[in-house]
């Protein structure tokens, strides 16, 4: 491409950023769509990279130079330096001493500066996976019904949460489900704790606080795997029919339980507590 | 007008001396010194489209009941940090343009940094003394991540609280303190309230930008020190640079990628939708949705979260190490340990402790190349694996089964990249099938007389000066 014409090219480059950016503003002044705001900044500024690009190869003189590399390491350099640093304090006694002193002081201060940093954390301290579930407590759902027992079909899901507590709570959420009570095979010290095969399980992923929100009920029993409560994040799958165990994915805690009773009014109320801490693992939670 | 300006500023600055090497600095050509360019750039996109976003955005958890232009949210009650998002998305002009043209700038420029770190690695370009520039890369890469999932955690759509969750529990499984620092940064147990979000927020639009900018006009401060690598070449060695000044010529090409750059960002950003925060509502800890997927560069981390087998410690009943550390936090911290320690460990085995400005073609160091393209598959396996669940909707294949697949895979899969880089590199080596390397041919001269003779040097590529037609 001879140099005239690729000025001229140049100069139709930049006319039609122009345009593009006025383009751009007429559009944002009628009706601003987004689309259209995308294509007309967008081209402006492909024609402004084209003619900067055309410019820099077929219009300014292209030259290839060469220099020298810069020496990086310089002994000589070195040994002055060392020179310069170290003999202005060879004369101080009880050097090692100072030095060890100054050291010292200097990490107090900063510790001490970092201190403040504590007050980020709680006033008080917090209990992790502390539940509001009591023997008692009503099962809502989130709009805060009671939930009746004949309402959970066998193979249904709802979310449910303690009455008057705080539904953000991690330890809050749980999820009723319903199976045949002649599947069931919970421990033998949560007999009692799934009235007409109704349990209840924490919604709250023990791997990584993710919310249960997949269940896996057989639409055909003799060849579908069993009913379980999958969460949708690393997909940890947990046995409702013995209790919460875990059967695939990475969680390495069960998932609590929660015993369930019918009350007089046929209405879900909870048992008791969780059969364990509910919410991701942290060190020393009891498995 | 330029001349009067710069004889202001070297009157007031002596600045002349220091302006003419930068005008003459050189820059060798290859395409690939272009993928940190594009990092650069990006960054600068970030900042913009960062800067005008905060203007609308309000960092809050205080519940409120949305009146705005989406229909179908009309009455929710959702937090004031998704609402804000809501009204830049949907009732302010030219605010999605922009919402968008910042998450794609994100993406871009992580995956430059990763292609240009890439390149770092397999051409060599690590080793002394460019050793001390890998530190600061690496670390901006950490940054980077650590800075877009801030991002996009920010919004309080479920997405993004769903992702929050995640990092809470990695973060509380660190033994022995993770769950007293969890409950430290949050202020509380997860969620969290107001303050967290304030937190995350001043960290997303000023500690986490601050550093990184810090961080690359260290990088870039060392390399002009160093001056750039380049490539073997006719009249190319360790002592000089061969290159294109950087007035007028580079620089003009530079700012034409800058412009294109920009030009990318902006049409992706007005024309390929991404993150649509509408669709998947306000979160709640009670709620999740399947087939969550986070931002690409999550991934990894995402994969080796899902394909950790369920180990645990547990003594006495008590668990000791929870399985997200593994994947969240051993893993990674694995990775980015092997990327700093990479120069070293390459002196160590090799005993080369020499400085190089010449790169290496990947062939010209078949064993590294295999290293790398093994670590680099390992990565990749689990990143592919992040998205089995997507694979299981999409192509009916059963999640469990592509688990162990994966899982297989991540195990097998770096040992063949290892042995099949490894030759394909020798046998490239071999045949020297690259027509660049060296000069290998001879120059013929026209005598006078009018016959041929071969003549003593090769061309002399020092003094080139072409000037086009």
């Amino acid at each position: 491409m001879s140099v005239r014409r690729a000025e001229l090219l140049v100069l139709a480059l930049l006319c039609l950023t122009a345009a593009g950016a006025i383009a751009f503003v007429a559009v944002y002044f009628v009706g601003a769509d987004t689309q259209l705001l995308g294509l007309t900044i967008g081209l402006a500024f492909a024609f402004a990279a084209a003619a900067a690009v055309i410019a820099g190869k077929a219009i300014v003189p292209l030259e290839i130079a060469v220099e020298e590399r810069p020496r990086l390491a310089e002994p000589e350099q070195q040994e002055q330096v060392m020179e310069v640093l170290e003999k202005p304090v060879e004369g101080i006694t009880r050097k090692r001493l100072l030095t060890t002193a100054a050291g010292g002081a200097g990490v107090a201060l900063a510790g001490a500066l970092v201190i403040p940093l504590v007050s980020l954390g709680p006033d008080a301290d917090v209990e992790l996976g502390e539940s509001p579930w009591r023997r008692g407590r009503l099962l809502v759902d989130v709009d805060d019904a009671p939930i009746l027992a004949r309402e959970i079909e066998v193979g249904s899901f709802r979310t449910a949460f303690p009455q008057r507590a705080d539904k953000e709570d991690l330890a809050s959420p749980v999820v009723v489900v319903r199976v045949e009570p002649d599947q069931l095979r919970l421990p033998a010290e949560r007999s009692g704790w799934a009235p007409d095969g109704i349990m209840a399980y924490s919604k709250i992923c023990t791997h990584a606080a993710c919310a249960i929100s997949l269940f896996r009920y057989p639409l055909y029993a003799p060849n579908s795997p069993g009913p379980a409560l999958v969460c949708p994040c690393h997909y940890s799958t947990f046995d409702v029919l013995r209790g919460g165990d875990r059967i695939f994915g990475p969680a390495g805690r069960p998932l609590p339980q929660l015993p369930l009773l019918i009350d007089e009014r046929g209405q879900l109320v909870a048992g008791g507590d969780f059969s364990g801490r509910p919410g991701p693992s942290w060190w020393g939670v009891r498995k | 007008m330029i001349r009067a300006t710069v004889r202001w500023l070297d009157e007031r600055l002596g600045s002349s001396s220091f302006l003419k090497k930068t005008l003459r600095y050189l820059f060798p050509d290859h395409w690939s010194f272009l993928l940190g360019e594009v990092v650069l750039y990006s960054f600068v996109v970030l900042l913009g489209t960062g800067i005008y976003l905060t203007f609308f955005f309000e960092p809050s958890y205080a519940d409120v009941v949305y009146q705005g232009g989406y229909a179908p949210l009309r009455g929710a009650h959702m937090t004031d940090a998704y609402r804000s998002t809501l009204q830049i998305s949907f009732d302010t002009k030219g605010g999605l343009l922009i919402r968008q043209t910042h998450h794609w700038a994100a993406n871009v420029f992580s995956v430059a940094i990763v292609l240009h770190m890439l390149r770092i690695f397999f051409t060599g370009a690590f080793r002394k003394p460019r050793d001390i520039n890998v530190f600061v890369g690496v670390t901006l890469l950490a940054l980077a991540l650590v800075e877009g999932f801030a991002g996009y955690s920010l919004p309080d759509d479920l997405l993004s609280g769903m992702g929050l969750a995640i990092a809470y529990s990695v973060l509380v499984s660190v033994p022995p303190v993770g769950a007293w620092v969890g409950v430290w940064l949050w202020g509380g147990e997860f969620p969290g309230g107001n303050v967290f979000e304030s937190r995350l927020y001043i960290a997303h639009v000023f500690i986490f930008p601050i550093l990184i900018a810090i961080l690359i006009s260290l990088h870039l401060t060392i390399v002009a020190r160093q001056k750039h690598s380049q490539f073997r070449g006719p009249g190319r060695t360790e002592r000089n640079v061969v290159g294109v000044p950087l007035w007028p010529g580079y620089a003009l090409r530079a700012f034409g990628l800058l412009l294109a750059v920009t030009a990318a960002l902006f049409l992706l950003g007005g024309l390929v939708q991404i993150n649509p925060v509408w669709l998947w509502g306000p979160y709640h800890p009670y709620l999740s949705t399947n087939g969550a997927q986070p931002d690409w560069y999550m991934g990894w981390l995402l994969g080796a979260l899902r394909l950790m087998p369920p180990l645990e410690i547990h003594v006495a009943g008590y668990t000791i190490l929870p399985n997200p550390f593994i994947g969240g936090v051993l893993f990674p911290g694995l990775v980015f340990t092997l990327l700093y320690a990479w120069p070293a460990l390459e002196r160590r085995f090799t005993g080369d402790h020499a400085r190089h400005d010449l790169l290496d073609r990947p062939r010209d160091a078949p064993v590294r190349s295999g290293l790398l393209a093994a670590l680099f598959t390992f990565v990749a396996v689990l990143f592919i694996a992040g998205s089995a669940d997507q694979v299981a909707v999409h192509f009916q294949i059963s999640y469990e089964a592509q688990l162990w697949i994966f899982r297989a895979a991540a195990l097998v899969l770096p040992v063949l990249a290892f042995y099949g880089t490894r030759s394909v590199c020798r046998e490239l080596a071999a045949r020297e099938a690259h027509p660049l390397r060296g000069w290998t041919g001879q120059v013929v001269q026209r005598t006078p007389a009018g016959g041929f003779e071969r003549a003593e040097r090769g061309p002399d590529y020092s003094t080139i000066r072409r000037d086009s037609e």
